[in-house]
């Protein structure tokens, strides 16, 4: 059994006797990547749509149903307290990941939509009145505008976005600009999923509070890739999913800062957000349980904090290097194919490799690319507007892990000289 | 890589490099749009009817190789058809690259558009392929809004 004590221990495993990190090693740790697709081995490249599961994660959402499965903060019995005390140390887990400063700031979602959508329909709907404004930016993914639409909708409020150059990067002094009396909140991404890049967030945060304006990060790109520390950043609201760095589908993280989530009317009402009901009135619970009605998604809470546990067994910084070194060397070679151009060049990337063919619709490099084993992703990634931006309908997208390897660039490079080749 | 080439035949790429019948048609009356969300594709469809017969047809929009050949084609078979004979066609296509069409069944009415049969070994691409042919079945029907494949 493990217990409440459950910390992040920030022992370094991956790393050779010579001290280099070992990515065969990492490898290792993946079921999944060890298998042929169309004859070839799996090259998975689509990581910033989901990433694979160690298989320390499989194995604790199998532990857990096999020897602690029961509902949470319910029973009195064995298994219930040990549920609740694996779900509550996951928590704890989050909260040293991303260095809240409470773990009862640590609110499980489904998701980053979930974690969006509970922010603008619950302070959002309380605080933005007719004639305010809600600032997002042009790189935004459709999950962090269209929530923020229907709110405005809905307050007849006004929906600002801050522009992108062609580079896609964030204009900061149209950022800043836009920061009128009437924002009552900007959301923003902390790494674009389309793009690759990294917005400068501190300062972004920064530009924001010297405005009164509270800040929500739509963290889902940036979590796998980087160290994020809520305290640092003085973010107001974070919030990301756990797939996408190592953890189970449907299973996400809200941070907010306690103040405001303690103003906050709850999102969904029923059981465990409450701590009395009568027909007359309810008392709400305490955080962060407010807002978690219904039981709760147990065994992918265990599987998050199982996925947090590897990341930070691998080692933020490592991964950060080892992906980093990646994404260089594939920009490098990519870039260099005749009639390829990359979509999304800014300074400050992360993992993500977009890029279109001239005279070749990414739909077609795709199924090209999957005949050779390698796995990428292909369509306009839920951010329309950021195709719009760039006059493409769609971008095939590589995007790296900290599992991926230069043989596997390699590989891509190859297979995307084999789809010039069928249409040459 | 042999399943490449099923699916990538020269007759569909030459077709998406070249597509015929693209342009805007002004004796249109009728058109429809089509929309793929999954992948971005767009078509939109112009049909000059003539009673029940398809004097004339075009094409516009983006699209993946596949899409644009399939819409390429799509016109060349059926200008000059009857509505009912093009939507007879449509049914037959569509049965192919789904893999269903009945075993020892003619093809000889999909002509040239049997090189489309690869797609059924590709079940993510055949909305690509029908996208064109879902358009125009919504031109001919008069549907206002944007058909989509989704």
């Amino acid at each position: 059994m493990t217990s409440a004590a459950r910390k992040l221990d920030g022992e370094k495993r991956p790393v050779s006797a010579t001290g280099r990190f070992d990515v065969e090693r990492v490898r290792a740790d993946f079921p999944i990547l060890h298998q042929k697709v169309h004859g070839h081995p799996l090259v998975y490249l689509d990581n910033a749509a989901t990433s694979q599961k160690p298989r320390a994660v499989i194995d604790a959402i199998t532990r857990y149903y096999e020897g602690s499965n029961a509902n949470v903060h319910r029973g009195v019995h064995f298994l219930s307290e040990n549920a609740t005390e694996e779900y509550e140390a996951a928590r704890l887990t989050v909260q040293e990941f991303l260095n809240a400063a409470h773990s009862r700031e640590i609110v499980f979602v489904r998701g980053t939509t979930e974690g969006i959508n509970l922010v603008a329909q619950t302070f959002g709907r309380a605080q933005v009145q007719a004639g305010d404004e809600v600032l997002i930016t042009a790189m935004e993914h459709h999950s962090n505008i269209v929530p923020w639409q229907i709110l405005c909708d809905e307050k007849r409020a006004r929906l600002r976005v801050a522009s992108i150059n062609d580079q896609g990067e964030l204009l900061l002094d149209e950022f800043a600009n836009l920061l009128g009396p009437r924002t009552k909140l900007a959301a923003v991404t902390h790494v674009s999923n389309a793009l690759g890049t990294i917005n400068p967030l501190k300062r972004m945060i920064e530009m924001a509070h010297s405005r009164n304006v509270p800040v929500l990060v739509d963290g889902a790109q940036a979590v796998p890739h980087m160290k994020v520390d809520v305290q640092d950043l003085d973010c107001d609201f974070y919030t990301f999913s756990g797939h996408k760095v190592y953890g189970p589908t449907g299973i996400g993280v809200l941070y907010g800062k306690a103040t405001l989530l303690h103003a906050m009317p709850p999102y969904q009402s029923g059981g465990d957000m409450i701590s009395s009901v009568t027909f007359e009135k309810t008392t709400y619970n305490q955080l962060p349980y407010k807002f978690e009605a219904g039981t709760p998604h147990i065994a992918r809470v265990i599987g998050l904090g199982a996925a947090l546990q590897y990341v930070d067994g691998l080692g933020m910084e490592n991964i950060g290097a080892h992906e980093h070194d990646l994404l260089a060397y594939a920009t490098e070679a990519v870039s260099a194919i005749p009639g390829v151009r990359l979509i999304g060049t800014a300074k400050e990337k992360a993992s993500v490799l977009s890029f279109v063919i001239e005279d070749i619709h990414p739909h077609d490099i795709g199924t090209i690319l999957d005949q050779q084993g390698i796995a990428i992703r292909t369509g306009h990634h839920c951010s329309q507007p950021v195709m719009e931006r760039f006059g493409v309908p769609a971008t095939a997208r590589a995007s790296f892990a900290v599992y991926n390897t230069r043989k596997e660039v390699d590989a891509l490079v190859r297979g995307i000289e084999k789809v010039r080749q069928v249409f040459a | 890589m042999s399943d490449l080439r099923d699916l990538y035949q020269d007759v569909i790429l030459e077709h998406s490099k070249a597509p015929r019948n693209y342009r805007e048609l002004p004796a249109a009356n009728h058109k429809a749009e089509g929309f793929n969300p999954l992948c971005g594709d767009r078509f939109t469809v112009y049909v000059a009817l003539e009673g029940d017969a398809i004097r004339d047809i075009s094409f516009q929009g983006s699209g993946c190789a596949i899409s644009k050949a399939s819409a390429s084609m799509m016109t060349q078979i059926v200008k000059g058809k009857t509505m009912a004979e093009a939507e007879k066609i449509f049914g037959r296509f569509h049965e192919m690259v789904t893999g269903h069409a009945p075993a020892g069944g003619s093809e000889s009415e999909l002509g040239k558009l049997t090189v489309f049969s690869g797609v059924s070994e590709f079940p993510v691409r055949v909305k690509c392929a029908t996208l064109a042919w879902h358009t125009l079945h919504a031109a001919l029907e008069g549907k206002q809004d944007p058909v989509s494949t989704e």
